[in-house]
């Protein structure tokens, strides 16, 4: 049903990026315009919008890579910068900050700003830095059919995903029904942060850049990803969002935390079996250790304006982002490619997880100086917990310790 | 030659050598005694599609006041070098102190990142050189053996692993051995075990890189071994067989001592680049089992937040290293070469 359903809707795609080439009304009209960012599929159809306002007088070029984070700094540092704009999110605004190589966009927003949601503007300290065009989060991808055959509902909680877990292994219906993006790294590390704020942490003291993760809710959180990987492909740690998603697509898994913006095209791949077509299904976060947060983080992207460039070229990028992102481009499937938040934007049926997870009061990805260390610390430190090699409690002295030396190496701590 | 032929005959390629060799290390040594300036870190209410939250974040203007005074950062001489992520001097005497037996205290050494990443690096690169030399040197000697027809075709292929980019090459292994893969169902099968998983088991992934390490430069040895062949005297090899010798004490007596500088060409270059082994980690996404200093190096540079003091202090690491390492071949091909013009 739903691939049939998604194919019409990507056949009337081509035709809606097309009618949106032609609908420039607010493309700028000189300048140089250069934007780098990741390369899923929303970003893509930003991109395109931004491509479609090249021009005789007007340069437009995009880098969308999944590089994005090494080369935006480097490639906005010199003067003049060679992007004009870094397509970020919550976490990834951070470096360019610290490296304070974005300009605060309030006078753009006044001038040529119109119709953008006041909720879309990112203000750091009472300027506007940054323009979201999209939400995303984590959260619950099932398979309805298998659930039903062991009789069980959804799981809104970690404990009776664990449940659920145990009974299909026990019909032996699945050996591994439990997916998860727990590649050693930047994933591994995410799934940590997803958990710790499900038990209620907080990574830092209050006001501080000084650790705050080897206490009960750190152990609540390691001990739980432990059990969950009982349940996972024992490759589970080479597993990145990609490996897991295969996963789930040859139907060797029936639960899984994953990414909202992959929800629309997890089973429209070629050779998905029916049943697994047929029974996907997604719904919001689940909660952990009888908590109320649920145990995920909520992200925007969003675009920013280079500082080290001509005031024109500024205007040249904002508005041509600007276009790209206009409520007219809402056709075809790219309302099912994000949660967008632009303006006339109906959710559809692949954006309730994230939905779901804004409204149950999930915790932002935290846009901390100092996080990306700590998330750094993470990925290297805790694969020796999950092998079983060490105690919860070393692996998270081992991450406050490797964090430590980072954050002195930074300046963050003394 | 004449001195000064030899100088402008040199002089272009020391200037390269400077400018691309010295000029970088000696950036990197710097960068690696510096570091940046203490942030000023100030309250902020940060709003977005999610609501308003206060959060820390940094002073751009009294920071740039910071670093506009001195540009460098701050000066911190050795503490990068002997502080967790590198030589963890703190930490190795707290060991020390507290460990009730020497194993404990290897213990502790192990879990510290460096000294971790050093196990492998050492286990690899002292494992993979000497196999991959007998390896290339048993490809060498069997190629050239071969009809003069077939020896094109077989040196393509011998070339093969050589040819594809490292990165590729871990990454097809690395499907191949996967618990799904064809050689993971192969070894599962073998042992009759469906639990078996490689890449779930360090000693496993172990086993798995090192195989990939010869695999991968056997090539480079057996190219160098097959062009010293080709320079083996024949007078010593057909009065060697007059003189009833066997095929293997041809190659005993004559072919390996003839071939003995070359291998400690061979064991330079490898010994080399060993140590620095990063693409067959990554490619083989192994980082949960072995780390290398590479992959520190890379680590720091693709963070969220770069941290590039101590990516510079781990490649002067490197540089000692390495250096360390070629002592005894280099003190070597000296005595050689000494013992040559004597």
């Amino acid at each position: 049903m739903f691939l049939k359903k998604f194919a019409a809707v990507s056949a009337v795609a081509l035709m809606g990026t097309t009618a949106m080439a032609g609908g420039h009304a607010a493309c700028p009209t000189e300048g140089r315009v250069s934007i780098v960012g990741n390369e899923f599929p929303a970003i893509q159809t930003v991109g395109a919008g931004a491509m479609a306002c090249a021009g005789d007088s007007v340069e437009v070029s995009t880098n969308l890579t999944a590089d994005h984070q090494t080369i935006n700094v480097p490639g906005m540092q010199g003067n003049p910068a060679e992007y004009t704009s870094a397509i970020i999110a919550n976490s990834s605004i951070v470096a360019l900050m610290n490296e304070d190589v974005i300009r605060p966009l309030d006078d753009l927003v006044a001038e040529h700003g119109d119709g953008l949601q006041p909720n879309q503007l990112i203000t750091i300290n009472g300027q506007v830095m940054a323009v979201a065009f999209m939400a995303n989060a984590q959260h619950l991808v099932y398979r309805a059919d298998v659930l039903e055959e062991v009789g069980l509902e959804p799981p809104t909680t970690y404990e009776e995903m664990l449940a659920a877990a145990e009974a299909i292994r026990a019909a032996g219906i699945m050996e591994n029904p439990v997916g998860g993006a727990y590649a050693a790294g930047w994933n591994l590390a995410q799934e940590f942060n997803n958990m710790f704020l499900g038990y209620g942490g907080s990574h830092f003291k209050p006001g501080t850049a000084e650790p705050n993760i080897n206490n009960e809710a750190g152990v609540n959180a390691l001990n739980m990803m432990k059990a969950l990987s009982e349940y996972m492909n024992p490759d589970f740690l080479t597993h990145d969002s990609n490996a897991t998603n295969a996963e789930y697509r040859a139907g060797n898994t029936a639960l899984m935390n994953m990414w909202g913006s992959r929800a629309a095209t997890l089973v429209t791949a070629e050779g998905v079996p029916q049943e697994v077509i047929d029974g996907f299904a997604i719904a919001g976060p689940m909660t952990v250790g009888g908590g109320d947060t649920p145990a995920t983080t909520l992200w925007w992207d969003g675009f920013t304006v280079a500082k080290n460039i001509s005031d024109e070229d500024a205007v040249a990028t904002f508005k041509a982002l600007k276009n790209a992102i206009d409520p007219s481009i809402l056709t075809g499937d790219v309302p099912t490619q994000a949660v967008w938040l632009i303006d006339g934007y109906e959710p559809t049926e692949a954006a309730v997880g994230v939905f779901a997870a804004a409204n149950a009061g999930s915790v932002p990805y935290p846009m901390l100086p100092f996080m990306g260390l700590m998330h750094t610390a993470l990925g290297n430190e805790l694969a020796d917990f999950m092998q079983g090699n060490e105690s919860a409690e070393q692996a998270l002295a081992d991450v406050e310790a490797a964090y430590t030396a980072a954050a002195r190496e930074q300046g963050f701590l003394n | 030659m004449k001195h000064r032929t030899f100088i402008w005959f040199f002089m272009p390629t020391a200037a390269a050598m400077l400018l691309f060799i010295a000029f970088p290390i000696v950036s990197v040594v710097t960068q690696s005694f510096f570091t940046p300036h203490e942030a000023v870190l100030i309250e902020v209410e940060n709003c977005g599609p999610f609501g308003c939250t206060t959060e820390t974040s940094i002073d751009q203007e009294a920071t740039q006041a910071i670093r506009d005074a001195a540009p460098l950062g701050r000066f911190v001489g050795f503490d990068i070098y002997s502080d967790r992520g590198h030589l963890a001097f703190g930490e190795l005497s707290d060991a020390w102190r507290s460990s009730a037996d020497f194993g404990g205290f290897v213990d502790r050494v192990m879990n510290l990142p460096f000294y971790g990443a050093l196990a492998f690096t050492l286990t690899y690169t002292f494992i993979c050189t000497p196999f991959l030399i007998a390896l290339g040197f048993a490809i060498a000697v069997a190629v050239n053996s071969l009809h003069r027809r077939l020896k094109g075709l077989m040196i393509f292929f011998s070339l093969l692993p050589m040819i594809v980019t490292p990165l590729i090459g871990a990454l097809v292994l690395s499907w191949m051995v996967d618990s799904r893969g064809i050689l993971g169902n192969f070894l599962s099968w073998l042992v009759s075990d469906p639990d078996l998983s490689v890449k779930a088991s360090t000693p496993l992934m172990w086993i798995c890189l090192i195989v990939y390490g010869i695999w991968s430069s056997a090539p480079f040895a057996f190219v160098v071994f097959y062009a010293g062949l080709q320079t083996v005297p024949q007078d010593t090899l057909e009065s060697a067989q007059i003189d009833g010798a066997t095929r293997w004490q041809q190659i005993r007596f004559v072919i390996i001592p003839h071939l003995a500088p070359l291998v400690t060409f061979v064991a330079l270059i490898q010994l080399m680049d060993n140590f620095r082994v990063l693409e067959p980690i990554l490619g083989f996404q192994a980082q949960a089992h072995a780390q290398s200093l590479s992959t520190f190096i890379l680590s720091d540079l693709s963070g969220e937040t770069r941290q590039l003091s101590s990516a510079a202090t781990t490649s002067v690491l490197t540089i000692i290293g390495i250096a360390i390492l070629l002592t005894p071949v280099l003190i070597r091909t000296w005595r050689d070469f000494n013992a040559k013009s004597h």
